[in-house]
């Protein structure tokens, strides 16, 4: 019976299911942003229906709020010295998961992917033991070196899906043509994985600037935004926190719409350069 | 084509990194775990499986583990029965607007983690946003409780971090369909509703599996929206671990409880990824 039911009027039905589902969907995914920004306006706190006596008093406060100002430049002294440490050591590892054939790869490759999916607790919690064996003290230089290490797994699969896309003719040329591996590095292999590069660096930086399982386990005297906000939330709730979290959403949509749009451009060029080449080849083969 | 030089210049350095600073932090932990405390609250090098065996006789400590599993399969269980159907709408009706929509899944994410969850403590609280709105509205006359400082607001607010972790792997299994077989599959006479479950479904399960696993293994291990928003029958065997290392101070306890978290872990990540190869059909 069912196969003499016309196919389209389901299809149309399924999808008002469907619709009304991803409706709801993105009014639970917003509702706690909405609520969040909302209430950064009012003048009552954080509670009560409906927000009243709208006011700019909480930015006021936060603009005069040292504690909160030091923080997030400790936040951000952490988020570009992680970002340094998980590329500088996350692009050598996809090549060399890509490239080169070495007794105990696939320890390896789980190893680094790991912190990827393991409950920050545990990575930071194992760190703390190791700092501590050490003896050495917990400072920002400790978070630093547990956010480098957690993402290298983010630059290593950006990375390895862009050498996966990459030619390697053009390295190949490169070095025929008498430049060394440094050269080559450089010239034709970073160039050629800007995408993803910069790609993992936005997302590297990001993470670190919420990053907070990590952190807590290694913190020093110093605290980064996160956990000056933890800190604060434990005393008690004030719009301040709404205010500061709004301003850190704005500009992280800024840096969405950057990155966005960056990547249309460099598919576009894509699209372009491989254009140009199908037409060098055709006048070459004709 | 690479040189002896080149790949051990690409293959050392991100090598010896990791080792001394990934591998030997999880060894230690490992070390750890069979380790004791003075009673001069000092750590003792003496090796004994004492940890373990406290770790199954003390009821509070496995029951909270069992409570965590069980609060992490209903955040998974949620994460999904939300996360499919919007990537199925996503992948085979947005039409157009596919891409924007994408987007607007993802942007929750860069909100902090930390807000999101205080934002739900603003919204679920006694005097909160949703109990003021329902008083407003006359639907109820006293703030209900049940709301905050449960296992239900953990639950909530997991599942409202995680779905779109559930999603996007969801999505990208959905969009890797080829389009040509659901085409076939309806002109060979099926109805819609057998297309999907006899080709589309099969074929997302590798998705599925994946963001199942993310969502579960994440909120396992959470202990920051449990002190935030579970009261204390919302502790999570994270908030145990915590604990030991502050204020009770017995880290090799909880290196104990945090290997078997860690062990937890790598055996779903091994079975999710059998899983996902024997579900794959290339």
């Amino acid at each position: 019976m069912e196969l003499f039911v016309s196919g389209d009027s389901k299809h149309v039905s399924g999808s008002g299911w469907l619709f009304f589902h991803a409706t709801a969907v993105f009014a639970f995914l917003y509702l706690p942003i909405v609520v969040l920004i909302l209430y950064s306006f009012n003048g009552e706190g954080v509670g009560g229906f409906p927000p009243r006596n709208l006011t700019l008093d909480w930015y006021r406060m936060l603009l005069a709020d040292g504690a909160i100002w030091d923080s997030v430049l400790n936040s951000l002294k952490v988020a570009l010295a992680a970002m340094v440490i998980a590329l500088m050591f996350g692009i050598p590892a996809a090549l060399a998961l890509e490239r080169v054939q070495f007794p105990g790869k696939a320890l390896f490759r789980r190893l680094v992917l790991l912190p990827l999916i393991l409950p920050g607790i545990i990575t930071g919690l194992s760190l703390l033991m190791l700092i501590n064996v050490a003896g050495a003290k917990l400072s920002l230089m400790t978070i630093i070196l547990g956010h480098g290490t957690a993402l290298i797994s983010v630059a290593t699969t950006e990375v390895f899906a862009g050498l996966q896309k990459l030619d390697r003719a053009q390295e190949e040329a490169s070095l025929d043509l008498g430049a060394n591996y440094w050269q080559t590095f450089w010239r034709i292999t970073v160039p050629n994985l800007k995408l993803p590069i910069i790609g993992a660096a936005l997302l590297i930086f990001t993470l670190s600037m919420d990053e907070i399982a990590v952190s807590f386990f290694l913190i020093g005297r110093d605290n980064t935004l996160p956990l000056e906000i933890w800190g604060r939330l434990r005393r008690g709730i004030t719009p301040e926190i709404n205010a500061v979290s709004t301003i850190i959403f704005v500009f992280s949509l800024v840096a969405i719409v950057f990155w966005y749009r960056l990547r249309v451009r460099g598919e576009q060029t894509a699209e372009a350069d491989s254009e140009i080449a199908g037409a060098a080849f055709e006048s070459e083969a004709a | 084509m690479f040189s002896r030089t080149y790949k051990a210049a690409v293959t050392l350095p991100p090598l010896v990194w990791v080792a001394a600073f990934l591998l030997t932090p999880y060894a230690l932990m490992f070390c750890y775990s069979f380790w004791s405390v003075s009673a001069t609250q000092s750590v003792v090098q003496t090796w004994n499986f004492d940890n373990y065996r406290q770790l199954f006789r003390v009821e509070v400590y496995w029951q909270t583990l069992l409570r965590s599993m069980w609060i992490a399969a209903r955040v998974t269980i949620f994460s999904l029965l939300l996360g499919y159907p919007l990537a199925y709408f996503l992948s085979f009706y947005a039409g157009k607007k596919k891409d924007l929509l994408y987007q607007l899944v993802i942007i929750p994410l860069w909100v902090s983690y930390l807000v999101r969850a205080y934002a739900w403590k603003t919204i679920l609280g006694s005097d909160g946003v949703l109990n003021t709105s329902l008083q407003y509205v006359h639907l109820t006359k006293h703030p209900l409780e049940f709301l905050l400082y449960s296992p239900f607001a953990v639950v909530l607010t997991l599942t409202h971090i995680y779905t779109p972790f559930a999603f996007l792997p969801i999505y990208a299994a959905l969009e890797h369909i080829p389009r040509n077989l659901v085409e076939a599959s309806s002109d060979l006479g099926a109805t819609p509703r057998q297309t999907f479950w006899k080709v589309i479904f099969p074929l997302s399960i590798p998705g599925v599996v994946a963001g199942a696993t993310f969502a579960f293994v994440l909120s396992l291990g959470d202990f920051l929206a449990p002190l935030l928003l579970g009261g204390p029958s919302g502790i999570m065997i994270s908030n145990i671990v915590v604990s030991l290392f502050g204020a009770a101070y017995n880290w090799p306890l909880g290196a104990a409880i945090s290997f078997c978290m860690l062990l937890l872990v790598v055996s779903l990540l091994f079975l999710s990824e059998r899983l996902e190869k024997k579900w794959s059909f290339s």
